[in-house]
């Protein structure tokens, strides 16, 4: 029963997130400027360390946490990146 | 003390995060904790000597009620923007002027505004102490000038004097 | 899956209605990415997922772990703590990116400096 439960439950939180992923992937195809396109990217990376957590509790072993934890890590670093690259970048000009 | 444990509260967080990460309390994995916890305390030392006092922790604590309460609400406010429930609306910028001026508590400020949904934190002047804030769904500016003045600053300047 | 089989459905509803909570959230955040006008706009979005969403969906994990082995597992809260730690501030440095890129490009749309605009010129005639 429960079985079932966290079966389905579970399906549809990943097709959620997965759509979530899409909207997020979109804006950064789309843009329509730079900005906006940093701001998806930040969005995909949480919208897939969320995915992974799901992953993790389907399989429930401890190893997708992991990688969870250094996709939240690298998200941070490289959406920061990009953000000082939009000011200094443009300042050059 | 002061010389073992410059910075108690960030030593503390080290630790927890070690035993965290390590998932045991197992005194191997507790005793190497301790050592990044005091190294940690003496690299920040080493860098700047400015020591974080939190001056009336209940204060602190129902600050952090107050804000995760808040969070909650704005979710479902900015939720119900994106899914179209409110016709009218109009988000635009506003300036708010603060007499808080010590650097970590305008740090804790930003994080409180930028955290929750609504409200985004965009500039600071300090020369003047001027704050640039978006929001999203702008009723009236007054209101939120005073919410952010009485619900948030107010407090955080008898925690950061 | 199998490893579900000996959960006993007072932990197993409790998490699969934070994980879909979580889910649910985390889409309206990102579908927000998509249909909100402006970028300032766009900035409020992600924060849903950030906040709520992160929050049931870590909820959901640390009482499935918990349970499952039969231990306290919380060291989901690192992950927690990172993104509410991170994400005001990378939200903080695109938002001033963005802004400045703004009135480099000479936009009306966006406010000259944090000053209002009467101090600002107050502040010009006296000196």
């Amino acid at each position: 029963m429960s079985q079932t439960l966290l079966h389905w439950s579970l399906l549809a939180a990943q097709l959620m997130l997965g759509l979530a992923f899409l909207c997020a992937s979109w804006r950064v195809a789309r843009g329509p400027r730079a900005q906006d396109r940093v701001v998806g990217l930040d969005t995909l990376y949480v919208n897939g360390m969320l995915l992974l957590l799901t992953f993790g509790i389907r399989s429930g072993t401890d190893i997708y946490f992991e990688i969870a934890l250094v996709i939240a890590l690298l998200g941070f670093v490289s959406t920061a990146a990009l953000a000082k690259f939009l000011m200094r970048g443009e300042v050059i000009e | 003390m002061r010389m073992l444990l410059p910075h108690p509260l960030l030593s503390l967080s080290l630790f927890v995060l070690w035993l965290l990460l390590n998932q045991t309390v197992a005194p191997g994995p507790a005793l190497l904790g301790l050592a990044v916890a005091l190294i940690g305390g003496w690299m920040l030392k080493r860098i700047r000597s400015a020591r974080l006092r939190v001056r009336r922790p209940l204060v602190a604590l129902r600050l952090a009620g107050v804000v995760a309460v808040d969070i909650l609400r704005s979710n479902i406010g900015v939720a119900q923007v994106i899914m179209g429930r409110r016709k009218k609306r109009h988000s635009g910028f506003i300036h708010i002027p603060l007499s808080l001026r010590d650097p970590r508590g305008l740090a804790a400020l930003a994080v409180i505004l930028t955290a929750t949904p609504g409200t985004a934190w965009v500039e600071y002047d300090p020369e003047e102490g001027w704050l640039l804030l978006h929001i999203l769904d702008l009723v009236d500016e007054e209101e939120w000038v005073r919410t952010v003045k009485h619900r948030y600053e107010q407090p955080l300047m008898e925690i950061f004097p | 899956m199998n490893h579900a089989a000996e959960l006993p459905l007072l932990v197993a509803v409790p998490v699969a209605v934070l994980l879909l909570v979580g889910a649910a959230l985390a889409l309206t955040g990102s579908i927000g990415l998509l249909k909100l006008r402006s970028f300032y706009e766009r900035l409020h979005a992600p924060t849903i997922g950030t906040s709520c969403g992160m929050s049931c969906i870590l909820l959901a994990s640390m009482l499935f772990f918990s349970v499952l082995q039969s231990r306290l597992v919380v060291h989901e809260i690192l992950i927690g703590f990172l993104l509410i730690v991170t994400t005001p501030v990378t939200l903080m440095l695109v938002g001033r990116a963005a802004l400045h890129r703004d009135r480099l490009e000479g936009s009306h749309k966006v406010p000259p400096s944090a000053r209002p605009e009467d101090h600002a010129a107050a502040a010009q005639s006296d000196g």
